[in-house]
């Protein structure tokens, strides 16, 4: 393969917030890169034999060797490309505070939409008020750790957070579209106005797919019937223990 | 200015044992002061509000809460034997199987030893695939840090002695030469190290422990 664009791959898929966070990133940083669509209903040989272990996207290739987890892939871009703007801070506390909330971010908020795909009536209110509770968690906290100072567009750049929260902006969006409502902003006005904000940033506006594209492919694929692969995630929802 | 760090964790957890590696490690002086998790102190409290768990590391009143974000803050903060390789690619390589090993890993090795019968075959058989996934990270290395012990050994010490421990009490055989001969070797290489036996807790006090979870399981 030749020219710059092929010493940096993308396997991902246009849907995915984890995708769009690393194309964002290498965006902002001028990386030419590649995009290989992915298609997750019958993965390719490029995919499983990059990411063996957890056969998912993202996955960044940089000359030829493979970085999964978009937020390791993150850390990665901002560590090998250190010309601006950076990602992450020089202060090793402000960047555990960051490293903190996005972990919170990813295995908390994110990982809640699942019961709510997945559950119907007053289960289903129930795991939507427990997202709900999780927004307000994340709300406070950004509060009382950054004190005054928002890490979501700060000095109107867009950071490690911004890329975390904001490439879900979208997706929200759609879901209301499609699945169920779980936005009420009065409860978590704080949470809105960010992700509002975020979607609205220009670099973020031209990068996030149009939300009625991704409401029918969440019609498509968290409405029955099923795909195997979904089937499969919910299967084992299911058969998980409740909190 | 006087360095103040301080350490809230719990004697046994293999969360704050990793903790107490690092630090000392890289020759940091530090207060350890114990919790007790059917009593939590109001300190770990205001310094956990959000998931109310040790350990925390509290350098000059500042608080950090998860062990990979706490261990990424040591490394970064006081540079000698640093846990972390200089190449970016082989740093983000090496956070990828602390992520793995927390998220996936322990979880299914814990669970295959505490799994109910009808479960323990499934459980077994997943907790293994990872291990075969470790053995294959592993390959001719000593460590997963190569020659010295980093952070992916730090955090794996969870299979090197907790897990040993735990399936000797449960009768579970995982992790053995015979299965898994380069990981067994490496376990033994890891809790050998001066660095990592020091700072492991006693393993009777484990094996109590495990004894009395599995007596109360009964």
């Amino acid at each position: 393969m030749e020219g710059k664009e092929s010493e940096v791959v993308l396997i991902g898929t246009w849907a995915s917030a984890f995708c769009k966070r690393v194309e964002l990133a290498l965006k902002l940083k001028g990386i030419p890169y590649e995009f290989v669509e992915e298609d997750l209903e019958n993965k390719s040989e490029l995919l499983l034999r990059n990411n063996p272990v957890h056969r998912k996207v993202p996955v960044l290739l940089h000359k030829g060797k493979a970085i999964p987890e978009s937020l390791v892939i993150l850390e990665y871009i901002d560590e090998y490309w250190t010309k601006a703007p950076r990602l992450l801070p020089d202060d090793p506390y402000q960047r555990a505070k960051i490293r903190f909330w996005a972990n919170y971010h990813d295995e908390k908020i994110a990982q809640a939409i699942t019961p709510i795909i997945f559950s119907e009536g007053k289960e289903r209110e129930k795991v939507i008020e427990d997202f709900q509770q999780l927004l307000k968690v994340f709300e406070e906290g950004i509060e009382r750790d950054f004190q005054g100072k928002s890490p979501f567009l700060h000095g109107g750049n867009l950071g490690f957070l911004d890329l975390v929260v904001g490439t879900y902006a979208c997706n929200y969006q759609a879901f209301h579209d499609s699945i169920a409502v779980v936005f009420e902003t009065e409860k978590n006005p704080q949470f809105f106005s960010w992700l509002m904000a975020l979607k609205d940033h220009p670099r973020i506006k031209e990068t996030l797919p149009p939300s009625d594209k991704l409401a029918t492919k969440y019609k498509e694929l968290f409405l029955p019937p099923y795909s195997k692969r979904i089937a499969t995630i919910r299967e084992r929802y299911l058969q998980s223990p409740k909190a | 200015m006087a360095e103040e760090v301080k350490l809230f964790g719990i004697r046994g957890s293999p969360f704050s044992h990793r903790i107490e590696i690092a630090l000392k490690l890289k020759g940091v002086s530090y207060e350890y002061i114990e919790e007790d998790l059917q009593n939590k102190s109001p300190l770990l409290l205001k310094y956990n509000p959000v998931h109310k768990k040790i350990p925390v590391l509290l350098h000059n009143g500042k608080p950090i809460a998860e062990s990979i974000v706490i261990l990424e803050y040591i490394e970064e903060t006081w540079k000698t034997n640093p846990i972390l390789p200089a190449d970016p690619y082989e740093r983000a390589i090496a956070r990828f199987w602390a992520k793995f090993l927390d998220d996936k890993c322990m979880l299914a090795a814990w669970n295959a030893c505490w799994a109910k019968e009808k479960e323990r075959e499934k459980a077994m058989e997943e907790a293994s695939e990872g291990l075969k996934t470790l053995e294959g990270e592993l390959k001719d290395k000593k460590f997963f840090g190569g020659d010295k012990v980093g952070m992916v050994d730090i955090v794996a010490t969870f299979i090197a002695f907790w897990l040993t421990a735990v399936q000797e009490v449960v009768g579970a055989d995982l992790l053995t030469p015979e299965k898994f001969p380069i990981l067994f070797k490496w376990s033994e290489d890891l809790v050998g190290c001066p660095i990592i036996k020091e700072n492991l807790p006693p393993r009777d006090l484990l094996t109590a422990n495990f004894r009395a979870r599995l007596e109360s399981s009964k």
